[in-house]
């Protein structure tokens, strides 16, 4: 079974409106490959220079920051709910 | 309305702009949108002058801030007192200082806390985008300040705060009418609600999708600070961190008091402060990084308990910057804090401010902040919101007979408790 995504509407620009998909990803970068392949627009946009998910959205499973249970290491579980929700702060100094 | 600076929402990261609209990320990157001004523009036009001849609250600064054209503030919002510190100085330092002051936002109107500043910059702007109802996630002391000021301005409120509030700031909260949820969770959990809910409803979030304006409410601190001391900048400026907004927006605002002459540049050291249960601003400051590793809050300080601080990314940049240093302190150091500042100014903070009261009580035994520097303590909110921080910390007393030979008696006998105290503590 497939974890379900859902996506935030500031990504919807780039993903035809969707805002929910399925992935078989078997972790955090697996993901960020599977929304590429899905919506090429939002790959190149949520990637910094590493490849990895900028550090601005904020990766939930069932609920739960996915920096407390592991962050990248992560491996997701048949029927997690993941979701993306972009930080929200100020921004220069 | 006189003039007023052009702004607009920009992304930081890719510069791209955005106008002015209830908007908080950048759809390109992601990231987070900052009002931006044309700050060149008032030169000669804002001056210390045009300031002074200003209404005594925030709206004396509306050329440097985000307010719509046609919107009219009735609301005396901010100018709060900057108050010499001499006998907190005492405590502080050896030989004390002058040169301790504390910028007391405990009396900021109308509901006690600096979020009145911010929240009257938020408004002002959902106003102008035509919203009905405006919310806010918060630990209590913006709710407050929502709720009150939608009121004034007939506009509709629901609030969202953690179940576990204290019950004053509930109250605080509903008194105005708002619609109040408590969320089984905690701040963070309240937070991410809010945002999901911003997209779905076309409510204003003070602290969502007008969150850009919103933040720039706090420069009001530091706008005042520099006046208040004489148009001049300090050396060191102590501010709690939650989100870690205020501390930058402090910094900010100094910024644009040198861009427009009002004041001469000289380096500030920024100083944040948390409580040791929620600190992951400090923790980040400390391992001399930007990277914010998120903590589940355990403090009694709620109001400070932001375990995925926004902002905490630009604060740490910004603290380490400045040459100054984040510390975090205990609960029992919290309620001393806030005894401290009480016993000597005569200000009855809330936790926040005991947090930061104690906390520059610890950068000063660490040498970091010396008495011929002038310091300025922000403290943030209202002792009388948080009693429950107190309980137990004083013994009821008996009730005297109301003859002047038992009041004599009882002065003694209290004369004599307090001596045992102080033999105690001597030992």
């Amino acid at each position: 079974m497939p974890i379900k995504v859902i996506l935030p509407t500031a990504f919807t620009k780039h993903t035809d409106g969707k805002k929910q998909l399925d992935s078989n990803a078997k972790d955090l970068a697996g993901l960020v490959v599977d929304l590429e392949t899905a919506f090429p627009a939002l790959g190149a946009n949520i990637k910094d220079e590493d490849g990895k998910l900028r550090r601005f959205i904020n990766v939930y499973v069932n609920d739960e920051d996915i920096r407390f249970i592991g962050g990248d290491g992560y491996a997701f579980q048949d029927g997690d709910e993941v979701m993306l929700i972009p930080s929200i702060a100020g921004g220069c100094f | 309305m006189s003039f007023q600076c052009a702004y607009e929402l920009r992304c930081q990261e890719c510069n791209r702009s955005y106008g002015n609209q209830p908007l908080t990320i950048c759809d390109e990157c992601f990231s987070p949108l900052e009002v931006f001004y044309d700050i060149d523009s008032a030169k000669g036009i804002v001056t210390r002058e045009s300031i002074l001849a200003g209404p005594a609250n925030i709206w004396r600064y509306a050329a440097l801030l985000p307010v719509p054209k046609g919107f009219q503030p009735d609301l005396p919002v901010g100018y709060t007192p900057l108050v010499r510190a001499p006998r907190l100085a005492a405590r502080l330092f050896k030989g004390g200082s002058d040169n301790v002051y504390v910028k007391n936002d405990a009396v900021c109107m109308p509901t006690l806390s600096f979020k009145d500043r911010v929240v009257a910059i938020a408004l002002a702007n959902a106003k102008n985008f035509g919203f009905e109802t405006v919310g806010c996630s918060s630990t209590g002391n913006l709710a407050n300040a929502t709720a009150a000021q939608a009121v004034r301005l007939g506009l509709k409120a629901c609030i969202l705060v953690p179940a576990d509030l204290e019950p004053a700031k509930i109250l605080n909260t509903q008194v105005y009418g708002a619609r109040l949820v408590r969320i089984d969770g905690n701040y963070d959990h309240v937070n991410r609600l809010c945002s999901q809910i911003a997209d779905e409803y076309n409510w204003g979030f003070v602290n969502v999708n007008l969150r850009p304006y919103y933040s720039e409410g706090s420069k009001t601190v530091g706008f005042e600070i520099a006046e208040q001391l004489g148009w001049r900048l300090p050396d060191n400026v102590v501010v709690p961190m939650a989100g870690g907004s205020l501390i930058r927006k402090i910094k900010k605002a100094f910024g644009e008091l040198v861009q427009l002459g009002l004041v001469e540049a000289k380096p500030v050291k920024f100083f944040g402060a948390q409580a040791t249960g929620c600190s992951p601003i400090s923790v980040a400051v400390k391992g001399d990084t930007d990277v914010i590793e998120p903590q589940r809050p355990n403090t009694i300080a709620r109001s400070l308990a932001i375990g995925n601080p926004a902002d905490g990314i630009y604060a740490s940049r910004l603290i380490r910057s400045t040459g100054g240093w984040a510390e975090d302190v205990t609960d029992e150091e919290v309620v001393k804090g806030i005894q401290m500042l009480a016993e000597t100014e005569g200000i009855f903070t809330e936790t926040a401010g005991g947090v930061t009261t104690s906390v520059t009580e610890k950068l000063v035994r660490q040498g970091r902040i010396k008495p011929e520097e002038t310091t300025i303590v922000c403290i943030t909110g209202n002792g009388l919101k948080t009693t429950d921080a107190l309980q137990g910390k004083y013994a009821k007393e008996r009730a005297v007979k109301p003859r002047l030979a038992d009041f004599a008696d009882y002065l003694k006998e209290l004369d004599s408790q307090s001596h045992q105290k102080e033999e105690i503590y001597a030992h």
